[in-house]
This record gives structure tokens, C-alpha cells and sequence, in this order.
């Protein structure tokens, strides 16, 4: 084992805001005896143990699995969605990231198509609005035929199981200069786009998505690469580039409007 | 009283085609005059939304979760079993029948079980069609592993995010439904209560997560696929918002609940470190494919694993199971490690722990195929506990994981209520008294894709429905409940958190109703209990407002039902002097220490009836009846 301090004792600069409220604020509230095992969560648990105790009101914060898959929890921690260890969701940073004495800075994931809830928790709603527009197969329950009818090959699987890996937390357009939700949509379409079971739809499947996400308010890629960097799944930007081309393809060369 | 399952007459092989040909089905044009209410979004509740949706019915599909996608089956690790036979190891569905009545120590219903092992190979044509990226081997054709409880490799994966890739598909599948305008989504609202009239499931209550605001919602039909209990435990595998209150609150409705002791500990989670941990992470079972379990051979021996030679380390289920060594069933596993650390034999800092040792298996094949096979858990693990397995064995220790108990169910997998039907791991009835590994997956996705979809239509077609709107009284009655209780809990004012009094119910259950159980202690954990509850109603501290995004009043309200669930767990415990499955009752043990069956006294299902508040529940049985299976002791040696 590696010799750390057992507990450390932080401040904390947390985005409070009040639902329906215009405008939020940073609050500063002290975490002390921190663990350093603590998960990040843990310690915003500790605190509004704490906090209640006192008779004040506890960071909301949105979290469920706690174990880095189910996309629940998120913000961004000193600047970074997710805090500053790479490939790693809120849920799975620990404190022994931090030192003693340091401020943390903690806000929701901000974009336009992500409205404030309360302190750190967004609606993320225009996600599923996206998925629903095309994030699918449309293959009805029964009738399929045998798994092994139709090989794929592993290089092929693996890159779809890599597209795949998204767990629609957010972090990507909360780190876009342009609130974009590219990475997201292009890991569903690259997917699907790979797969031979997808290609009958490819191009409808493009062409929705990415209208949807227009309307939905989120903007456009600029090519910065923030997205790859905070996604705690380590989601490529080739699934971007293999956007572009399934949406150019499907602009100029398909009937589907 | 009598229960009967509606198991349909004739060969076991025949049973469901037979009853798929018997229900009555609904004319298409009549379908969209139902409306079905669906609540949870995991496998089961997002696959029977899309698939009722498909057919034609209305659906509104409720989940508390932000969204559908994030239900606690995205986190199934491992992997789901069924009986294509593509490795030609001579598997059938006969064979994953036998293996999961067997596994679950004949505690559950024949007849159920193999139309699991039927279906199971329709689910995985379908995952594939709905372009779920399954592993693959180098001829492009679907890769198998082999899982806990098998001897055969019939477990189909996706990296270790099994059941993130299949809640994917039933999610895609869902929201095309939403599209189409055939499903209405209902994110972060939490079942308050199942409406009743005229005996009828009709809808229900539920509380909005964002404003607090109580709502009504009728329908003709109400499906539960709210997933387990684990929770009770407070320390599990089980995501935050997991809990018993939808099956609890449809059970103090009149809804009976089959066998609450039967819960699993699994084998595989991370080990305990200190009083802020708020959930312990489970490590895919298949990592016993490979890892070897091991422990000190002598007592107190406090070297660092790699120092510890040969001679001197146990692997004990090696051992003791020669034939499946390290890969028993859960139940088995999780007590061999109990039995090593209570020994005095456990490592780490709270000797709480044994060896789950990949050294040998990173010899054999390269630290690179161990990567791929394994790369997410091991990386999992290392951030988590700061420690690599590449270089150093990993730490274990069981964890409170899945439930086999839930609402009891007939065939049809409608509940004692008409029209609630649940699936999923909500219900009781596939897994026994205990589950094999990749199997939950496959139950989900058997309730929601292929068995709902037909037992829904031969229930409208058999019932005569009055017409219902949520202005009816039922639901302003529900609705002025639920707002007395959500009142009561936020006028207490006491000085204890929810989650402190959540910790402690958590270590009752954890210590007298967790791997083993006797009969004092369960005595005991009653008294404990009845305290605790009491206390809870005096003095829970709870901030903020009601009308208002509050997680605190969540759990309060959960936490309200785990206190009274518990007690029917522990009812159920002492009721079962038996030992079988994940049910250890120390009084019954074979002389080498494994669980030993009554199967005279105890081959039936323990249905529990509410009877009121603070008051002992009714105990009706369903017997068992095994035609197909020879009853025997199990055996993994």
C-alpha cells in the first residue's frame, strides 16, 4: 500500500442554485476529515450529512450506480467535467486525487441544451429526444434470425463495442466550446453505421439524429477534441469523422430527406 | 388458501407452446384501446414497453432515473447464458434447464424455468438483430465463456459491459416506440401506490422527482419491473435509487410476496474499507475464469501476497471442489470465503478479504488477452482501490447482490392483484434459492420480449374492464395517503440522518439475515428491528422542502418500506428451517458444512400475505412438484 494521509480537509466552491431561479451562485462549504477512499460522491455525501445536521439544505447532485456506468452523476470539478483524472466519472474519482487544503471548484455541466435543475443537477432530457429520433434498429420483437446468420467480423465488432461504450453522461458537451453533443450522437450512429444489422437505415438514422440535435439547441463540432479528452469512457472523435461521412453520404446521396 | 400458477397440463417441452396457443389474444384493432402502465426501465421494463408498444397497446413507461437508459441493469457485468450449443459441448436447452433448476436447489417452478431455457435462445437472436456488438471470435461468429454454476461455455458477453449493451438495445427499442408516439415516457417519477378498483390493478400514484408534485395515472394494466431488494443491506452492488418500495407498496395492496430470505451474496465485490462507503463494486464473475482464490494457509499470516510461497497458500475451492474448483455457484462460493475469514485466514486490512489471483492465468495466455478479456474490470479495480491486478492479486469479498424473492407470480407472471403483472427480478419465480451467473439477464429480457407480450392479451381478453379516468375516487384516496405519509416523514424534525439509520438497518439484516442465518439472531434482528422503525418514526432529520427536487425524502420513504420489508425477510428466515441456496440456516448443514435441504418439510414457495401494519403476515405455501427433475443434494465436487 502506498502511504497516504487517511483524511484530508477541503474547501469546496459549489454552484448553488434554487430551482426556477434566473441565476445561481458559488457557495463555499468546508469538507472536513475527508477519506482519501472516498469516491468523490462519498464525499459530497459526507458533507450533506453535515450540512443536514446543521439545518441547511444539501447539494442536490445527480448519481445512481456509483460505479461508472450508468451515466447519472457529473460536474465539473476545477474546470474539468468529471474532475481531472482522465477516463473517469464523478463516481469513480477518489480523493486521493486531492491534497490537503485544497479548494475545489464543483459546477453542473453547463450548455443550453442542458437547463439547471438545481445546483448540479441538469435535465439531460434532449439525449433521449435524440436517441428517439433514430438511435435504434428498428427490429421488431420476434423473427429474428439465428445470432450466427450473419458474421461479423472482430474488427468490425470491436469498433462498433467501442462506439458502443457511451454512457450519455453529458461530460462531452459540457466540455465542447460549442456545447456541442457530436461524440454522443456519432457513438450511437458509428455503432449502428458499422454493423451490417444498421446499414437499411443508415442514412435516415443520420439525417434525424443530427436534425434533432440542431433543434434540440445543442452546437456544432469546432474541431477541438475537449470531448474525447473528458469522456469517461475514452470515446474516439473518429466516431465524429464517421458522422460527418455517414451524414454527407446520406445528405448528397440518399432519397431520405 | 389456494394458489394456483396456471401451469399448463402436458409434457414439460410442450407447456408453452400449448399455453401460447390457449390464451386468448386481443384482435389488433383492439389493442390500442389499452393503455398499460410499465414501471422501470431495466431489461425488463424497457423491453416490455417496446414490445407491447410494437403490438399496438399504449403504454406509459414510468422510471425514477433521469432516464430510461440508466436502470440498474446497465451494470450487469458478465454476461447472459443461453442454450445455442455453439461450442459443441453438448449443451440443450434440457441442460440449461436442469442447470439453473439445480443451481437454484430445486426451489423453484419446472415448468417456468425451462420456458426460460426455451426462450433464452430467441433473446440472443434478437440483442443481435437489434445490433448489440456480442464478442465475436476470429470467423466473425458469437464468442462464449464459460460462468459460475456451469460446466459448459454457453454465456454470451460484451466486453464486461453485458448488460450495459443489452439495456442499450431494449433502450433503442423503447425509445423507437417513443418516436412513433406509441410509448409515454415518465422519467424521475417514483411509484407511490398502486391504485386498486373493483380489485383491479388500475393505475397508479406517483410522486414527480423534480417538483414533488403527487400525480395519478389510470390504465388497464399495471406491470412491476422494479428490480430487487438488495438495498436492505445498505451496503451492496445495487445502484442508489435500487429499492423495494414498488413491490412493498403493491404488497400492502394485497399483491403476496414469495420467499423474501432468499437473497444472493455474491461472491466477487470489493471489500468493505470503511464506515463512508456507500456501495460495494461487484467484479464480473467471469473473472473467476481465469483468477485463482486463494488465502494464507496458516492463520494471522500478514506477508504481502507475493511473499507468501506456494506451500504456504490455500486455494481452497480448488480443493474442496476439485470437479468445478473455482467456478461453484455464488452460494457456494460466497460461504467458502465467510468460512476462510472467519477462520482467521481473510487478508487485507480488515482480514476480510481472500485472493482472487490472476498471476497464473497472465503466465498462461499474456497480460494482453487477460487485458481484453478483463482490461475494464481491472481497471475498475485499480481506481477504486488504488491497486493493479496486473501486479498484485486482487481483494474480495462477498456482497449483497441480487434478491431471488420478489411478488409471487403465476405462469402468466401476473401477481395475486389482476392486472399487476411483474418481471424481472421483481417477481419470485425462475431462480429458486439461488441464482446462477448470466442469468438475470436472461430472465429480464424472457419477462419483457417474450413472455408479457402474450399473457397481457389473454388477460384483457378474459376480463371485463369498467371505463376509468384518474379523477376517479380511488386515486384522489391514494394520492391524499401518500401526501399524509410524505407529511408525516418531513414534520419528524428528529436528529438522525436517513442514511445513518439506513446503515444501521443495513448491518441488522448484514449480521443475522445476510450468508448465514440461525435462529437466535433472527430473534434478535426481529427486536432490533421493531426498535430501529420505532425510533425512525421519532426522530429521521430530514432537510429541505417536499415540494422540491429532495433525495432526502426519497429515501426516507424507501427506507419507511425496508424497515417493515425486513421484518418479513427475517419471518421468512426463521419460517425456513431448511437450508438451500443462498438461505443458510446454520441448524441445517451436512457434516462437510453445505446446505442442506428438507425437501419433505419445505419443497414449496413461502407466499407472504400483508396483514396489516405492525402486524405478523399470513403464510400460505404453493408446493413444489418435480416430475422432471430428481431431487438431490447438489454437489460441485
Amino acid at each position: 500500500m502506498k502511504k497516504l494521509p487517511k483524511t484530508i480537509n477541503l474547501t469546496l466552491k459549489v454552484w448553488r442554485q434554487r430551482q426556477n431561479e434566473k441565476k445561481g451562485h458559488f457557495e463555499s462549504i468546508p469538507a472536513q476529515n475527508v477519506s482519501v477512499h472516498m469516491s468523490f460522491i462519498e464525499m459530497l455525501d459526507s458533507v450533506n450529512e453535515q450540512l443536514t445536521l446543521e439545518g441547511k439544505d444539501p447539494i442536490a447532485f445527480d448519481n445512481d450506480c456509483r460505479e461508472g456506468i450508468c451515466g447519472t452523476c457529473g460536474a465539473v470539478v476545477d474546470g474539468r467535467a468529471h474532475g481531472p483524472q482522465k477516463a473517469t466519472t464523478l463516481c469513480q474519482l477518489h480523493m486521493r486525487q486531492f491534497s490537503d487544503g485544497d479548494t475545489i471548484v464543483v459546477e453542473p455541466f453547463r450548455a443550453r441544451a442542458f437547463k439547471v435543475v438545481k445546483d448540479l443537477v441538469v435535465d439531460r432530457s434532449a439525449f433521449d429526444k435524440i436517441m428517439a429520433a433514430g438511435g435504434y434498429i428498428s427490429a421488431n420483437t420476434g423473427g429474428a434470425p439465428d445470432g450466427n446468420a450473419l458474421p461479423i467480423s472482430q474488427e468490425i465488432a470491436e469498433k462498433a463495442m467501442d462506439a458502443a461504450a457511451c454512457i450519455g453522461c453529458g461530460a462531452c458537451v459540457a466540455a465542447c466550446p460549442s456545447a456541442s453533443a457530436m461524440l454522443f450522437v456519432s457513438g450511437k450512429v458509428s455503432q449502428l453505421a458499422l454493423l451490417p444489422q444498421g446499414k437499411p437505415e443508415a442514412a435516415r438514422r443520420a439525417l434525424q439524429m443530427v436534425r434533432t440535435m440542431d433543434a434540440c439547441g445543442f452546437g456544432n463540432c469546432s474541431n477541438h477534441r475537449e470531448c474525447e479528452n473528458a469522456c469517461p469512457k475514452e470515446l474516439s472523435i473518429t466516431n465524429i469523422a464517421r458522422l460527418n461521412r455517414e451524414f454527407l453520404k446520406a445528405s448528397f446521396f440518399s432519397n431520405e430527406t | 388458501m389456494q394458489f394456483d400458477a396456471h401451469i399448463p397440463t402436458g409434457p414439460l417441452t410442450e407447456k408453452w407452446d400449448r399455453h401460447r396457443f390457449e390464451l386468448k389474444l386481443v384482435n389488433p384493432a383492439n389493442k390500442r384501446k389499452f393503455e398499460i402502465i410499465v414501471v422501470g426501465t431495466g431489461l425488463a421494463g424497457a423491453s416490455a414497453s417496446a414490445s407491447l408498444a410494437e403490438l399496438g397497446y399504449h403504454v406509459k413507461t414510468f422510471c425514477i432515473q433521469d432516464s430510461p437508459r440508466r436502470a440498474h441493469s446497465i451494470a450487469a457485468q458478465g454476461g447472459i447464458n443461453a442454450a445455442k450449443n455453439y461450442t459443441n459441448e453438448g449443451d440443450s436447452i434440457w441442460r440449461l434447464f436442469y442447470d439453473t433448476i439445480k443451481g437454484g436447489d430445486y426451489r423453484s417452478r419446472e415448468a417456468n424455468v425451462y420456458r426460460l431455457a426455451q426462450l433464452s435462445n430467441n433473446i440472443i437472436d434478437q440483442c443481435v438483430a437489434q445490433g448489440v456488438p456480442f464478442a465475436r471470435d476470429y470467423g466473425g461468429l458469437l464468442a462464449n465463456r464459460s460462468f459460475g454454476g456451469s460446466q459448459v461455455s454457453r454465456t454470451f458477453y460484451a466486453r464486461g459491459q453485458t448488460g450495459q449493451q443489452l439495456l442499450l438495445g431494449a433502450y433503442g427499442a423503447l425509445m423507437r416506440q417513443v418516436g412513433a408516439g406509441m410509448v409515454t415516457l415518465m422519467p424521475r417519477r417514483e411509484l407511490m401506490d398502486l391504485v386498486l378498483i373493483n380489485g383491479q390493478a388500475r393505475g397508479i400514484v406517483a410522486r414527480n422527482l423534480i417538483n414533488g408534485e403527487l400525480e395519478s395515472y389510470a390504465a388497464d394494466a399495471v406491470v412491476l419491473c422494479t428490480g430487487g431488494y438488495g438495498n436492505v443491506y445498505y451496503l451492496s452492488t445495487n445502484a442508489e435509487s435500487s429499492n423495494v418500495g414498488a413491490g412493498f407498496r403493491a404488497y400492502r395492496q394485497g399483491a403476496m410476496f414469495a420467499n423474501p430470505c432468499f437473497t444472493q451474496i455474491h461472491p466477487t465485490c470489493i471489500p468493505h474499507t470503511g464506515d463512508h462507503q456507500s456501495k460495494l463494486t461487484l467484479m464480473s464473475e467471469s473473472l473467476r475464469n481465469d483468477g485463482r482464490v486463494w488465502v494464507p494457509r496458516n492463520p494471522g499470516d500478514i506477508r504481502e501476497p507475493q511473499d507468501i510461497p506456494e506451500e504456504d497458500r490455500d486455494y481452497y475451492l480448488e480443493q474442496k471442489y476439485p470437479s468445478f474448483g473455482n467456478l461453484v455457484p455464488r452460494d457456494v462460493a460466497s460461504r467458502a470465503a465467510k468460512a476462510q475469514c472467519d477462520a482467521g485466514k481473510g487478508v487485507g486490512l480488515t482480514r476480510c478479504a481472500v485472493y482472487l489471483d490472476f498471476a497464473d492465468a497472465i503466465q498462461r495466455d499474456g497480460r494482453e488477452t487477460i487485458a481484453k478479456k478483463y482490461g475494464n474490470l481491472f481497471d475498475m479495480y485499480a481506481l477504486i482501490t488504488d491497486d493493479s491486478p496486473y501486479e498484485k492479486p486482487m481483494m474480495i469479498y462477498p456482497a449483497s447482490h441480487y434478491t431471488m424473492g420478489g411478488l409471487w407470480v403465476d405462469y402468466n407472471l401476473m401477481s395475486t392483484i389482476p392486472g399487476l403483472f411483474v418481471l424481472g427480478e421483481a417477481n419470485f419465480s425462475d431462480h429458486g434459492a439461488n441464482r446462477l451467473g448470466a442469468s438475470a439477464l436472461m430472465q429480464g429480457l424472457a419477462d419483457g420480449y417474450f413472455i408479457i407480450p402474450y399473457t397481457i392479451g389473454g388477460y384483457f381478453a378474459g376480463t371485463t374492464l369498467s371505463p376509468i379516468t384518474s379523477d376517479h375516487a380511488a386515486f384522489k384516496d391514494s394520492a391524499r395517503a401518500a401526501r399524509e405519509g410524505i407529511n408525516r416523514l418531513m414534520s419528524i424534525n428528529g436528529k438522525r440522518t436517513v442514511d445513518n439509520f439506513s446503515r444501521e438497518l443495513g448491518k441488522i439484516m448484514w449480521d443475522y439475515c445476510g450468508m448465514s442465518r440461525h435462529e437466535q439472531g433472527l430473534h434478535k434482528a426481529l427486536t432490533l428491528i421493531q426498535e430501529l422503525r420505532a425510533e425512525f418514526w421519532e426522530n429521521v432529520l430530514l432537510p429541505g422542502l417536499d415540494k422540491d427536487y429532495n433525495k432526502s425524502l426519497e429515501k426516507a420513504g424507501r427506507l419507511a418500506d425496508s424497515l417493515e420489508f425486513a421484518e418479513i425477510m427475517i419471518y421468512d428466515a426463521l419460517d425456513r428451517t431448511e437450508s438451500c441456496g443462498g438461505h443458510f440456516r446454520e441448524e441445517s448443514q451436512t457434516e462437510e458444512g453445505e446446505a442442506k435441504r428438507d425437501d419433505e418439510n419445505f419443497s414449496h414457495v413461502s407466499i407472504w400475505e400483508y396483514a396489516g401494519s405492525n402486524q405478523k403476515p399470513h403464510l400460505h405455501k404453493e408446493p413444489l412438484v418435480f416430475e422432471n427433475v430428481e431431487l438431490s443434494q447438489r454437489s460441485y465436487k
